[in-house]
């Protein structure tokens, strides 16, 4: 077995006086598909937030395909980052919103090929060949000149997913990527991150979506209150949970 | 009939049917009064101008006289330039108020609080008689003169106009910039854009939206401020009317011409900001 794409340690992190992290340890190895779930305040977001820079940690550590987030260390001290390496270490990453966050005054195609043309540096052409191939990957080809305000809500959401996997990501992060849609399009959401996770993609997903979690996750983390309860195959930690409190939340979820 | 829902499922045939009665509209007499009166008010205020001691034949044979034509190239000039000058510093400024170093963030806030407040005029005339501060100017190496002969009619002007407005236009730009969500600036990053290219790419493009109709707003103010560079003998087109009127007497002929002009060149303005807000709203939904 190699070494974990994504290794989070100790991990610790408060905003004032709220501690939202309280000490969380996680390995998500290559082609892993791991669901964090919890209930709001739990502390999953800030900790998907945390492996891609969008929030700076307190304490603790996380190395991302072997390579420390954040600092660089030499000898027996740490230095920051500047916004350039940072901004480096986060093309491994891909992050898919709740609120999608699609570019409103770009087409679909113009939010796929804006990474890989502004950041990459890469030829206009051949990518644009491949955000429609991506596009139609999605099932969205023929929505290539669409602004995001003509498209549903699952519509954008799989063009912000197509716009993360155009960065070439090693790791692809969602932060409850079904939350802000309507019911009857969730499922067109998820369908392409099963896809996704079939094509042999390592995910970390915060979700509500417990049934995806059971066909999908390799494995299911149970979060509350800023650290991780419960953690193991998601046939078990869904159906056989051992912890009283993932009990209630599964109890109170699915009532 | 479309069906009707109801508890029970039965219509109700208590209701007469209306659909084939005709629709009377009343007369709105008291709209055609009220524009009665408007216009009659209005046709006395012509006839009072017509009838005034205006001799109508200067006004037109003023209007394309080549003083005040070369007046008014000069008023387009200086408004374009002055406003260019705003925009970049706006923009600059914008920036460095919501920057995380507070030295910047300070020197913003100074810049916008001293040139708010001070005069326009009096700024205009500051640039003028710099002279007075520095007799000479010296770039090392490249260029050495006596401030005079630097601060022209023209540099003045633009300096004074245009710092002045980059003090207003950074406040209608950071206004932009806090109105794009802030999911916006995670996306860009989230990509692996550093704070620059973000901005540049889009965070700007969407505050553009927001920013261009104050900032027409602002260029129609930048046009009628021009006339105040007379004061230090830039010549615009106010400029050149008055010199004019100085030597002939026709005093409010001249004023005309000059408004005629101005109001020329704000007429002109419109459809082209309608453009240039047509070009910034793509994506945008329509709200009309």
């Amino acid at each position: 077995m190699d070494r974990p794409i994504v290794s989070i340690r100790d991990v610790e992190k408060s905003f004032g006086t709220f501690q939202a992290l309280k000490g969380v340890s996680l390995d998500v190895q290559a082609g892993e598909v791991v669901c964090i779930i919890g209930a709001s305040g739990s502390g999953k977001t800030t900790l998907l937030r945390c492996v891609n820079q969008l929030v700076a940690i307190d304490r603790g550590a996380i190395w991302l395909d072997g390579e420390l987030v954040g600092f660089r260390r030499a000898e027996d001290k740490l230095y920051p980052l500047t916004e350039h390496e940072i901004a480096r270490q986060r093309r491994k990453t891909g992050m898919v919103f709740q609120r999608f966050n699609l570019f409103p005054h770009m087409t679909a195609l113009e939010n796929i090929i804006e990474g890989p043309i502004q950041v990459l540096k890469r030829k206009r052409s051949e990518v644009i060949e491949e955000a429609r191939a991506l596009l139609d990957r999605v099932g969205l080809a023929a929505k290539a000149d669409a602004y995001p305000a003509s498209l549903s809500g699952g519509q954008q959401q799989r063009i912000a997913i197509a716009r993360a996997l155009a960065m070439r990501p090693m790791l692809m992060l969602f932060d409850e990527p079904t939350s802000a849609l309507d019911p009857e399009l969730v499922g067109e959401v998820l369908a392409v991150m099963k896809e996704l996770a079939r094509s042999g993609m390592t995910m970390l997903v915060v979700t509500h979506e417990l049934g995806f979690a059971r066909e999908v996750a390799d494995r299911v983390i149970f979060m509350d209150h800023g650290a991780i309860v419960e953690s193991g195959a998601a046939g078990i930690v869904l159906t056989r949970p051992q912890e009283p409190r993932t009990k209630a939340f599964l109890s109170a979820v699915l009532t | 009939m479309s069906p009707v829902a109801t508890s029970d499922g039965e219509v109700s045939s208590a209701l007469p049917d209306i659909s084939r009665l005709r629709v009377v509209r009343r007369f709105p007499w008291e709209r055609w009064l009220t524009a009665s009166v408007i216009i009659a008010l209005l046709a006395l205020i012509a006839r009072a101008f017509a009838t005034g001691e205006i001799a109508w034949s200067y006004v037109g044979r003023f209007l394309i006289a080549p003083p005040i034509l070369s007046g008014i190239a000069n008023t387009i000039v200086m408004a374009v330039l002055a406003m260019a000058i705003g925009i970049l510093l706006g923009v600059i400024v914008a920036i460095m108020r919501m920057s995380p170093n507070p030295v910047l963030r300070t020197t913003a806030l100074g810049y916008a609080w001293l040139f708010r407040g001070l005069p326009v005029i009096l700024q205009l005339l500051l640039w003028f008689n710099l002279a007075l501060i520095f007799p000479t100017v010296t770039i090392p190496g490249l260029y050495s003169g006596r401030m005079v002969d630097v601060m022209t009619p023209f540099l003045s002007a633009l300096l004074g106009l245009g710092i002045n407005q980059g003090a207003y236009t950074s406040e209608v730009v950071r206004a932009g910039l806090i109105s794009v969500d802030a999911g916006q600036y995670e996306a860009a990053k989230s990509i692996g854009m550093t704070g620059l290219v973000a901005l540049k790419r889009i965070i700007l493009p969407q505050a553009m939206r927001v920013v261009i109709p104050p900032l027409g707003n602002e260029f129609i103010g930048m046009i009628k401020l021009t006339s105040l560079a007379s004061v230090v003998q830039y010549s615009e087109v106010l400029y050149s009317a008055s010199s004019i009127y100085y030597a002939n007497n026709r005093v409010i002929e001249l004023l005309i011409v000059a408004g005629i002009w101005y109001l020329i060149v704000v007429t002109v303005l419109a459809p082209l900001q309608m453009l240039l807000e047509r070009y910034f709203a793509r994506g945008a939904a329509r709200i009309r």
